[in-house]
């Protein structure tokens, strides 16, 4: 699809500092430390309940941390673009597929812009580029699940972040979607994105990231994928208890001693 | 005969036309409300805020009687403090959203027959509900006007923002500082409708000319820039067809009114090209691919 659309901006990379991130006082990331540079391709892997989707909702800034902070490198929550795991989209809405995707364009023209030529070809090249050209003008309640998919990446392109935050994309869809979709990724890697993504299938981690994280509320290990995701860390990651603890005290790991979460 | 029944009443009767334009005023900025209220899943939630609007008019009425300012300026406080409270307490508690309205407005409603029933006569209370669309002075003109002047630039200043946060209002509020607000701004204009249709209306029949044309319409066409005109259109038509035959039976015109809308629902609930019975009992025969 030609030269890369990015839009100039200093990238820095986004670091994590202590951060604990939960709800009602339970962390469901606990001191999490570390940092993702631009252009990484981190998968973030782990058992249900270990955070990873809580983590990525901390990154778009839908989440205040209990402790700690996200430093985004100087760029605001907004400018990173987030597929969001059980999309919230009603897929009743009388809305075609074209004005959908166009959704994306809001962070350039804002909620009152005009959507111009210039944005509406970027529209109709997203649209191109996942497979659904001639599809313009179905309504989305008519389209498949890997169809939809399709649709949320296309809005995700016309976005053009730096940042790309995907939790679960392949949930559920068939096996050439995933690779449509995984061509996609590897493409906005060579264009220099950063992409960060919860993968449950650890073979697609391996296949398509080279850095993984493995997280069960706390981080149990944080690099080369494979490395990673070895059988050590994958048991201790199982260990990890789903169930709160009703006697848990509060964590005074902090030196402050004053940190309630 | 058919000038006699159809044009006679407005040409020779003020009250007749001051009824005819206050209505269609409120229909025109009601309707396509109602049906943004259909797609956000919020039907009953019009319903349940035109009761919440009472102990505010209520108090205003005690305080100044019936005077139309103190009332809509109670009703607007009334309204939009359930409306705010509703969204508060969903939000800072466990209660969803649709519990704490109804806990709400109940509380709201109880409130305002008590503080009528304490001073005024059921007469009043009659008022209050049920208005009377016949009592339109200067003053309610120009409300009812503003009202839907307001709502309508509103709602074509902020058209994206509300089809973009009852589509997909985590994208909304990831991508926009303006995504918390919305929410509220589309409450407030309800509110705002409600409590102008009540002078008009009465509290509990403005609702359902906010809501009968809209899912009259909804049931004609899958398209939201069509939805929209033909609501309105609907309820211009049901407001005209209700205070004709309000004229001519002497039943009361916000009855009247809603009646007349709700023979449109009926007739589109059978018919609609968009999902009305009959269409999705015998669907045309399917295509070739």
């Amino acid at each position: 699809m030609g030269a890369p659309l990015i839009q100039a901006a200093s990238p820095g990379p986004i670091r994590l500092v202590n951060l604990t991130l939960g709800y009602d006082r339970r962390p469901a990331v606990h001191h999490l430390e570390g940092e993702i540079r631009p252009g990484a391709a981190l998968a973030v892997c782990g058992p249900n309940g270990a955070g990873k989707s809580t983590l990525l909702k901390a990154l778009a800034g839908l989440l205040a941390p209990l402790g700690g902070r996200v430093d985004r490198g100087g760029s605001a929550a907004r400018d990173i673009a987030y597929l969001p795991q059980l999309v919230e989209v009603d897929r009743s809405f009388p809305i075609n597929l074209r004005d959908f995707i166009a959704m994306g364009s809001m962070c350039r023209v804002g909620l009152f812009g005009r959507v111009g030529a210039k944005e509406r070809a970027r529209v109709a090249q997203a649209i191109a580029r996942v497979g659904l050209s001639g599809m313009e003008d179905r309504p989305i309640d008519t389209l498949s699940g890997g169809q939809m998919q399709r649709v949320l990446f296309a809005r995700l392109i016309v976005q053009d972040q730096r940042v790309i935050l995907l939790d679960e994309p392949f949930g559920a869809i068939d096996e050439s979607t995933t690779e449509d979709l995984l061509a996609l990724i590897a493409e906005w890697r060579t264009e220099g994105r950063t992409v960060v993504a919860v993968l449950h299938e650890l073979d697609l981690a391996r296949r398509a990231f080279p850095e993984a994280m493995l997280l069960a509320r706390e981080c149990i290990a944080w690099g080369e994928t494979r490395a990673t995701l070895c059988a050590a860390n994958l048991a201790r990651a199982r260990a990890m208890s789903e169930a709160h603890d009703r006697q848990a005290r509060e964590c005074l790991r902090d030196e402050e001693g004053q940190h309630v979460h | 005969m058919f000038t006699e029944t159809f044009i006679a009443p407005f040409a020779d009767y003020e009250f007749m036309r001051r009824a005819l334009v206050g209505s269609i005023a409120l229909a025109l900025s009601g309707a396509p409300l109602g049906v943004f209220l259909i797609l956000r899943r919020m039907s009953l939630a019009g319903d349940a805020l035109s009761h919440a609007v009472l102990p505010g008019a209520a108090v205003g009425y005690l305080v100044a009687g019936l005077s139309l300012p103190a009332m809509t300026f109670g009703g607007l406080v009334a309204g939009l403090l359930v409306a705010l409270a509703t969204g508060a307490a969903s939000r800072l508690t466990t209660l969803r959203e649709d519990a704490s309205l109804a806990a709400f407005y109940l509380v709201s409603l109880a409130l305002g027959v008590t503080l009528v029933s304490l001073k005024g006569s059921s007469v009043d209370l009659l008022h209050v509900l049920f208005g009377s669309v016949f009592g339109l002075d200067d003053a309610a003109l120009y409300m009812l006007a503003g009202v839907s002047t307001v709502t309508l630039a509103a709602l074509a200043v902020f058209y994206r923002a509300l089809v973009m946060d009852t589509l997909d209002p985590l994208f909304l509020r990831q991508t926009s500082a303006l995504g918390e607000f919305i929410p509220f701004l589309f409450l407030g204009l309800v509110v705002l409708n409600l409590v102008a249709g009540f002078q008009a209306l009465g509290t509990l029949m403005a609702v359902g000319l906010i809501m009968l044309p809209a899912a009259a319409a909804r049931l004609w066409t899958h398209e939201l820039s069509i939805a929209l005109p033909l609501a309105a259109a609907v309820a211009v038509v049901c407001v005209y067809a209700g205070l004709i035959f309000s004229n001519e039976t002497g039943a009361p015109t916000g009855p009247a009114i809603i009646l007349a809308a709700g023979l449109v629902y009926f007739v589109s609930l059978v018919f609609g090209r968009a999902g009305g019975a009959l269409r999705l009992r015998r669907p045309r025969r399917h295509l070739e691919g």
